[in-house]
């Protein structure tokens, strides 16, 4: 009994230590990273993690951890291109983009209305996010995005909660090839079938949907 | 009256019985036509603005709303994780994807194979009890009539009788030297996974498959059309990966159907006396390419899974 005490408080120092050495992702989130060059999460994003519309700073509040983490390391590796992100980007370490992705994971984030492909869709924007455009082979947002666009396991990112200006500044990326980053093309092919004028549409429509019990 | 009493008693005690019976149990492949690629011009349903705002109009929708929404809107008929929809893009209107309007003008459907002749309905219950593993709807409910009056106005202005091309899945001609079951999960983790998740339980928001399973005890059961790996093949080359139909080679949509079809799913509820065996023979033996029975990887498929 004396004994076996002993590798436990070996085992308990080992844990302490590792708790020092992991990033904190909360710091990040509120600090910046090791590196001065990875700036502080909030200052664009928000202590809430809620984002910047009129800026195009997106929300990253709620969204999964595996697809935060995926897409810094995109920035990191230029398949999605972003002149403020990409620094922030190749300044962190493995360990930093993890513990951040966890934190942002972990915010709270608004209810939306689980708005399905049952609902009516009137205007364009609805029309492709509830029905899609299947004589271009655009499928409805929501087949993907899930109801209300509210994203779906690590592949795909919430729409809800998103500004227009950051939509369809990444659907423009996607038809002009500066992002790139999406399994099989995806998106992309999704994204260069679109008009200009369905890229405002689609966007106004998830940007425009209030979160739930909040005044419209 | 007399006469008629004992009639009646005796279809009150037969009624319950029937009830759990098979709707259409003849589920074999139907007779094939061209794919909506190879023809000149392809039917085109109307338009859902163009709904009038009166009780048809919103049968109609209520039509709609259950076949992209099954789960939800039909709940008590539903025993996985599919949506009507989910095998029947664009809300039952795309071409090469069984749609409804290429359905509707066929019916009642003369089968040889059993000298039985299906009514719309019952074929719809059968998509309920295969499709769906669930309970058929009666055919005057709510669910029933809604759907058929859906499909009715997907239809306004098809010729009664005459296969329209695009109707059904096409035909993709099995590859010479047969399929590969190692080729399709190659194809399968790099082409389909993303979406229907590593072991093709698809993906949920919520209580809701957003990305629905391919196989597993939440998606379509070993009755069901789309278990016949040439049925499947021709759903995949046309329709998936969601958005990019058309871009599998035809030996690539046959590898991939297959790896999916020899997995586990709901049983066939038509077993015979727990038998896969005698199921095997009188219903999956004839009836295209399946592996309904057999021995894969040393196990024999059909046991079923809840
Ligand atoms: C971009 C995501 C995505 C990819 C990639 C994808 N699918 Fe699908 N698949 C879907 C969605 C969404 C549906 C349901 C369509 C609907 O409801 O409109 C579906 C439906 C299906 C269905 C019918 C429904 C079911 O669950 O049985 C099959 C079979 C299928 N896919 C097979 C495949 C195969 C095989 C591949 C790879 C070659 C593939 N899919 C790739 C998203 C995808
Ligand atoms: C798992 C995929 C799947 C689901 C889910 C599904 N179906 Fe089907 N459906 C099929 C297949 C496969 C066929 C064609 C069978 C064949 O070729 O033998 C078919 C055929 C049909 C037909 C006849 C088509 C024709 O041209 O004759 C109708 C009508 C239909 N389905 C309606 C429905 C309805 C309504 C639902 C929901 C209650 C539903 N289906 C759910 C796969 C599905």
């Amino acid at each position: 009994m004396t004994f076996s005490r002993l590798p436990l408080a070996g085992l308990c120092a080992l844990l302490l230590a590792a708790q020092v050495q992991a990033a904190d992702g909360q710091k990040l989130l509120t600090q910046g990273g090791a590196n001065p060059a990875a700036m502080a999460c909030a200052g664009c994003h928000g202590a809430d993690g809620m984002g910047m519309a009129a800026a195009g700073f997106p929300r990253l509040a709620g969204l999964s951890a595996g697809y935060l983490a995926k897409q810094i390391g995109d920035f990191r590796s230029g398949t999605r291109a972003n002149p403020i992100m990409q620094p922030i980007a190749a300044a962190l370490s493995d360990d930093e983009i993890n513990a951040v992705s966890r934190t942002l994971a972990a915010l709270p984030a608004p209810a939306y209305p689980r708005t399905g492909r049952a609902e009516k869709a009137e205007g364009s924007g609805a029309r492709l996010a509830l029905r899609g455009a299947w004589e271009r082979n655009i499928p409805e947002c929501v087949s993907c995005h899930g109801p209300g666009g509210l994203g779906v396991g690590d592949t795909f990112p919430p729409l809800a909660g998103q500004s227009a200006q950051y939509l369809s500044a990444q659907l423009n990326a996607w038809r002009q090839g500066t992002r790139k980053n999406d399994p099989a093309d995806l998106m992309g092919h999704v994204a260069r079938a679109l008009s200009d004028a369905e890229v405002t549409a689609v966007s106004d429509y998830f940007a425009s949907l209030n979160p739930q019990g909040a005044a419209q | 009256m007399k006469i008629l009493m004992p009639a009646l008693l005796a279809l009150a005690i037969v009624a319950p019985v029937q009830a759990a019976k098979i709707a259409m149990e003849d589920q074999s492949q139907m007779q094939p036509v061209p794919a909506a690629a190879a023809a000149a011009s392809v039917f085109q349903p109307p338009q859902e603005q163009d709904l009038p705002a009166d009780a048809f109009g919103q049968l109609v929708q209520d039509g709609r709303a259950i076949f992209v929404d099954t789960r939800n809107q039909a709940a008590e008929y539903v025993g996985n994780g599919m949506n009507c929809t989910n095998c029947h893009l664009d809300q039952g209107r795309k071409a090469d994807s069984a749609p409804l309007w290429g359905a509707y003008p066929m019916y009642p459907a003369y089968r040889k194979k059993n000298n039985r002749v299906n009514s719309y309905a019952e074929r719809i219950q059968g998509c309920f009890q295969f499709s769906m593993n669930g309970k058929a709807p009666a055919v005057d409910s709510h669910v029933i009539n809604a759907l058929t009056a859906y499909s009715y106005w997907l239809a306004t202005g098809a010729p009664t009788g005459k296969a329209l091309p695009g109707r059904l899945y096409p035909v993709v001609a099995e590859p010479k030297g047969g399929y590969d079951l190692a080729r399709g999960e190659q194809i399968y983790a790099a082409q389909c996974a993303v979406c229907h998740g590593d072991n093709g339980q698809g993906q949920k928001s919520g209580n809701d498959y957003v990305l629905p399973p391919l196989w597993g005890k939440d998606s379509y059961n070993w009755g069901a059309g789309m278990h016949r790996i040439n049925t499947a093949a021709g759903f995949i080359k046309h329709n998936m990966p969601l958005g990019k139909g058309g871009s599998l080679s035809d030996e690539e949509a046959w590898h991939v159907a297959a790896f999916m079809n020899s997995h586990e799913r709901p049983q066939d509820p038509r077993l015979i006396d727990g038998s896969v065996e005698k199921t095997r023979d009188k219903y999956h033996a004839n009836d295209g390419v399946n592996l309904y029975g057999q021995m894969v990887n040393g196990v024999m498929l059909g046991q079923g899974i809840k």
